[in-house]
């Protein structure tokens, strides 16, 4: 064996092994003497070798039956309710804005006008559930992204996520806009952008003008 | 131009709480002919059936979004010139200028206020 590599280890893996076997095939094939730039070369090949096959053999023995059966479905079970709880407060709000919207009618007057205006802010104020929910479908979303990618790169490294799927666990679920057809309408759904990212009601408003 | 309150509204959002909404700032501006519909499908099926004077719709809703519905309306011979405002989250250019370019009235992006609503219906309502 040339100078720097290393012999196997008791406790080599049999993918540790394949690598060197690998490493000692590439070495019997070189004819003549290997130069010490060659040999140092080999060493650190292998050596590069045995590190991707530890990082192979982590991901493998990663649960990534926890993350795809456990903390993601109760992530997005969490955010699910979340939206429900927002949806059961928000008709309360409404309820007791259209209690109001009485009260104003029998009144009348200044009062009346007073009471309907405030209604009105509730009114816009409780749009919030629509914009809070929107968001919250994109953080599910991309839960879901993650969790298939998880299970991917698992499934190629080792046979745990292909284990769990084995023993009767539900394969990830496909992005739920693959399942509808792929139309301009769709492709533009981007949902409620960030703070600043989106354009106001006022360029909106010049823009649409720039038509006519 | 005043607008005609008789004239029957469709609104068309996912969120049954927008749809309150919606209908009550509507019922404000004494529009009390007001119909619902939870997507596109549903609201082309309506649109088919009856006699709507203005669309309101959300653009993010599935199976059919708001534009595809509005491409629809105006692909139809009986329902093309049916005013149409979009009201959405969506508030990209390019959804903006995909909207204007399939046909849309004009364009409301949430969170929107009444007025904003009152003023883009008298609008559409004087083009009608």
């Amino acid at each position: 064996m040339p100078d720097g590599i290393a012999p196997v280890s008791a406790g080599a893996t049999p993918e540790e092994a394949r690598i060197e076997a690998a490493v000692r095939a590439v070495l019997g094939s070189l004819s003549g003497d290997m130069t010490a730039m060659e040999a140092a070369l080999l060493a650190e090949l292998e050596g590069l070798g045995r590190t991707v096959a530890r990082a192979k053999q982590e991901i493998a023995s990663l649960r990534v039956d926890d993350i795809t059966l456990s903390h993601i479905p109760s992530a997005t079970d969490e955010l699910d309710a979340i939206v429900g709880h927002t949806a059961q407060a928000t008709n309360e709000i409404l309820d007791c804005c259209e209690t109001l919207e009485g009260v104003a009618t029998r009144v009348g007057g200044t009062e009346a006008d007073a009471l309907a205006a405030v209604v009105t802010r509730i009114y816009e104020a409780c749009s919030f559930q629509d914009i809070t929910g929107q968001r919250i479908g994109k953080v599910v979303t991309a839960l879901k992204a993650i969790e298939a990618r998880v299970a991917q790169v698992t499934a190629r490294f080792g046979a745990v996520a292909g284990a769990a799927i084995a023993q009767g666990a539900e394969p990830p679920p496909a992005a739920d806009a693959a399942a509808e057809p792929e139309t301009e309408g769709r492709r533009l759904a981007h949902g409620p952008q960030l703070p600043g990212a989106g354009v106001s009601q006022a360029d909106i408003d010049k823009l649409l003008a720039d038509f006519d | 131009m005043p607008m005609d309150k008789n004239t029957s509204v469709l609104i068309v959002d996912d969120y049954k709480t927008m749809l309150r909404i919606i209908r009550n700032l509507l019922k404000q501006l004494d529009f009390e002919n007001v119909e619902e519909a939870t997507d596109g499908t549903e609201a082309l099926a309506k649109m088919r059936a009856g006699n709507f004077g203005l669309v309101i719709s959300d653009w993010n809703m599935a199976p059919m979004t708001g534009l595809d519905l509005l491409k629809e309306v105006r692909a139809d011979a009986r329902l093309k010139s049916t005013p149409f405002i979009m009201i959405t989250a969506e508030s990209k250019t390019e959804n903006v200028v995909a909207a204007k370019q399939a046909g849309v009235s004009n364009y409301i992006v949430k969170p929107f206020n009444a007025e904003t609503l009152r003023e883009k219906i008298e609008k559409v309502m004087a083009h009608a």
